[in-house]
């Protein structure tokens, strides 16, 4: 008893990926299934590790392939199954780490941008050298504010696909490293403020630099939805607008 | 349900039971999507939510009882169901709620 929500809780603590599966009716009703990544590929081949049992080891098989592709798109899935002439009704949940916003450049935009990313209930970064844009002044309410060279503070983050990085200061000197060390990683997000110029000429020094085209095309620039935004806070929103639709549509057919 | 455990802890180590319901289907529009959670003790303290809070108190309710009986079950809440005059979402949608002792 317990033992499974004690692992699930420390999952949560850790920030680490899991999906939890839970029978919703018949004999085997509120049985469970904790469905984690497994840190390196058991002898069967599978990546995945699990905890608990639903009834069956036919179930809990069938029910691990159905929590990867859930974990895939990281989207709570319910499903029916028929598995040994049984029908199976299972809602496979998940929970996803805490998601992440870093913004190089403590910018007029960014000011906004925390705000509107707080209320989403992402946790905020930003990170400027530049002493006289990142103030505790104005920037109060972000969560972590690193006075720093973006490139040697995203070096010293975890980031992972819940991490969505953005550069604002369309400083070629701020910008371009840390977009480098951001396309390193599998981040679920990356843009870059500027015009369509300002982007050629990045592309330019990405390229110099050895960034592949395929790591290049991952960046979303010029940043955000095309909501014909003018003021700081309407290019934060529209910003925060595409990285809402990157996350949600991930996972669906393109 | 991150933001669920330190409630949770607490309750639990006050040698509280604890409820847990959460959002299992969603038809319509509706303010909180699947896998949506709220957390009951067994003296009826709450927290999290499974809608915007039309159906919180039924939900509370169901949860209590269910802590009795020990027994999870699936509820419905919306214009699909006979509790909907009482417990309706307002939004027109319907959710389907599934609430389970935490002993797991």
């Amino acid at each position: 008893m317990a033992e499974l929500f004690d692992a699930l809780a420390q999952a949560i603590r850790q920030d680490e990926l899991c999906a939890v599966v839970t029978t919703l009716g018949g004999p085997e009703i509120g049985s469970k299934l904790l469905v984690q990544r497994a840190n390196t590929p058991d002898e069967c081949g599978s990546a995945l590790n699990s905890v608990g049992t639903l009834g069956s080891p036919a179930l809990d098989q069938a029910a691990i392939a159905h929590a990867e592709a859930a974990l895939e798109a990281r989207k709570p899935t319910r499903v029916s199954l028929s598995i040994e002439a049984s029908d199976w009704d299972l809602l496979i949940d998940v929970h996803a780490p805490q998601e992440v916003l870093v913004i190089v450049g403590a910018v007029h935009i960014a000011i906004p941008l925390v705000t509107f990313a707080r209320e989403l209930g992402l946790r905020t970064v930003v990170v400027d050298a530049r002493t006289i844009f990142a103030t505790q002044d104005r920037f109060g309410h972000v969560d972590e504010l690193i006075q720093s060279w973006p490139e040697d503070a995203l070096r010293e983050m975890t980031l992972n696909e819940s991490t969505y990085v953005v550069t604002l200061t369309h400083d070629e000197k701020l910008d371009t490293p840390a977009l480098i060390c951001a396309l390193n990683h599998s981040v679920g997000y990356v843009g870059a403020l500027g015009s369509r110029r300002t982007h050629a000429k990045r592309v330019t020094a990405l390229q110099a630099a050895g960034v592949s085209e395929e790591q290049i095309a991952r960046i979303h620039a010029p940043i955000g939805l095309d909501l014909g935004a003018r003021s700081p806070g309407e290019i934060a929103l529209s910003i925060i607008a595409e990285i809402m639709q990157v996350r949600n549509r991930k996972g669906e057919s393109k | 349900m991150k933001e669920l455990l330190t409630d949770i802890n607490q309750w639990q180590g006050e040698g509280k039971r604890v409820a847990l319901a959460t959002v299992v289907q969603v038809y319509g529009s509706a303010p909180r999507p699947l896998g949506a959670k709220l957390a009951v003790s067994e003296d009826g303290a709450m927290v999290g939510s499974v809608s915007g809070g039309c159906v919180e108190s039924a939900a509370v309710q169901e949860a209590l009882d269910v802590l009795s009986t020990g027994k999870p079950r699936l509820v419905s809440y919306g214009i699909a169901d006979e509790t909907a005059w009482e417990v309706g979402l307002a939004c027109g949608g319907t959710i389907e709620v599934f609430i389970e002792p935490l002993d797991w």
